[in-house]
């Protein structure tokens, strides 16, 4: 046994010395090319007015806490999923519902939309994502046609489909994210690196490449290349889990939303964070964060019910907007940039423009 | 002392920190390729694409409520 522990022991040192090393070679490195902060480089931008934004729909019909939601590309629909295990398709502009879907499991705390409209992904604490093509009649069951995708050891935290509606990138409670194919239900590529649970994840804009960025219960977020499985970036300032990561229009860029009660930037460029939007009256967690279609402004949902918009050049805050009853669990800007949605644990979603 | 409780807490350790320095080896060899840009370089981009696409950003500049199809004129209805 003694013979067994002796080289496990020095290969432990070996490692930690040699992670050690090249930490401090990255810091010395990166601190180089911090020459100044992204706000004091926008002194000389404008400052943003007074922003009146209400609320304009508020859809009911869930029976409890809503976990998650996604617009369609068509900028009118949204599908929505939640603690009761229930899936809703609706029309935000008219507040109808358009399809209902019952999951075999509670907790639904991922859903997507799909590039073509014609179908949504979901999943939560049954470990999987599913895929429920859309049907035009009203009458059809949809549960009847649906496709179990992806298959992890803990639960699903987030799905989003790629470019198109053949593949799925999920992220789960086991500490990894996949790549799968709707079709054949096959793994394609799988991304190690995190030391904790997966919350969250965005795809880099299409015209940036294949890449995508996640975030855990670690306190980190990783880029990661869709080809290879590698991690190419790491950027670890949060003190606590990070709940929501979303690119920067541009994609060079991307924002982190954590229950430290701070949003971040971190620019992928100089491979470091470039911006911290915080206030000391903000205490809660953020939960989940998007930005507008410019990238000037960065809207957060918090779990003391509040959206806090914050301007993100100067890295000060716009706007407080009240409304939800409960915290604000999910949060994304329509895709044409006119209207925001956020669902809460109040079981409501509301329409902001 | 080496009970097999150790040992596969040792391994799952060594494992984690020969990903950790998979990672930041791939990260050294990105820095040193010169692919990093200084923060005011980073920043000025972020603010050059902010500008660019301001004016077509409806929440930034608001639309007239003719133009967007959640602001109607019509007062809300509780059903």
């Amino acid at each position: 046994m003694a013979t067994q522990e002796v080289p496990l022991n020095e290969t432990l040192a070996h490692l930690k010395t040699e992670s050690e090393t090249l930490k401090s070679k990255l810091e010395e490195e990166r601190a180089k090319l911090h020459d100044v902060e992204l706000h004091q480089v926008a002194e000389k931008v404008e400052g943003l007015g007074q922003f009146v934004m209400k609320t304009r729909r508020t859809l009911k019909g869930h029976g409890n806490k809503v976990l998650c939601m996604d617009w369609c590309k068509d900028k009118r629909r949204i599908v929505s999923s939640s603690q009761d295990g229930k899936v809703i398709v609706w029309d935000a502009f008219t507040t109808n519902k358009e399809h209902a879907v019952t999951m075999p499991c509670t907790w639904v705390m991922a859903c997507a939309y799909a590039p073509s409209g014609c179908a949504v992904a979901c999943g939560g604490l049954d470990n999987k994502c599913s895929v429920y093509p859309l049907s035009l009649d009203k009458n059809e069951n949809l549960a009847a046609k649906k496709k179990s995708v992806a298959m992890h050891t803990n639960y699903l935290s987030a799905c989003s489909f790629t470019n198109s509606d053949m593949q799925i990138l999920t992220s789960s409670g086991d500490g990894t994210c996949a790549l799968w194919d709707v079709e054949s239900g096959q793994l394609l590529q799988s991304f190690h690196g995190h030391a904790a649970d997966v919350l969250c994840l965005d795809l880099a804009p299409s015209e940036t490449g294949n890449t995508f960025v996640s975030g855990g219960c670690d306190k980190k977020a990783n880029v990661w290349d869709m080809r290879s499985g590698q991690c190419i970036q790491s950027f670890e300032t949060h003190e606590s889990d990070i709940n929501s990561v979303r690119y920067y229009p541009s994609g060079d860029a991307f924002a982190s939303g954590s229950d430290d009660a701070t949003c971040r930037l971190y620019d992928l460029r100089a491979d470091r964070e470039v911006a911290i939007y915080s206030k000391d009256s903000i205490i809660f967690g953020v939960s989940s964060v998007d930005f507008s279609l410019s990238g000037r402004l960065l809207f957060g949902g918090y779990n003391d019910y509040t959206i806090n918009v914050w301007d993100v050049l100067k890295g000060t805050r716009v706007s407080i907007l009240f409304g939800h009853e409960n915290r604000v669990s999910t949060l994304r800007v329509s895709p044409d940039g006119t209207a925001f949605c956020t669902g809460s644990w109040d079981h409501t979603l509301r329409i902001w423009a | 002392m080496s009970t097999t409780n150790n040992i596969a807490q040792a391994r799952k350790l060594v494992e984690q920190l020969r990903i950790e320095a998979g990672i930041e080896r791939i990260k050294v060899k990105q820095q040193f390729s010169a692919m990093l840009v200084n923060v005011s370089k980073a920043a000025a981009d972020l603010m050059s694409y902010c500008e660019q696409h301001a004016r077509s950003d409806p929440l930034l500049v608001g639309v007239p409520t003719s133009e967007n199809p959640f602001k109607d004129k019509k007062p809300c209805i509780i059903l």
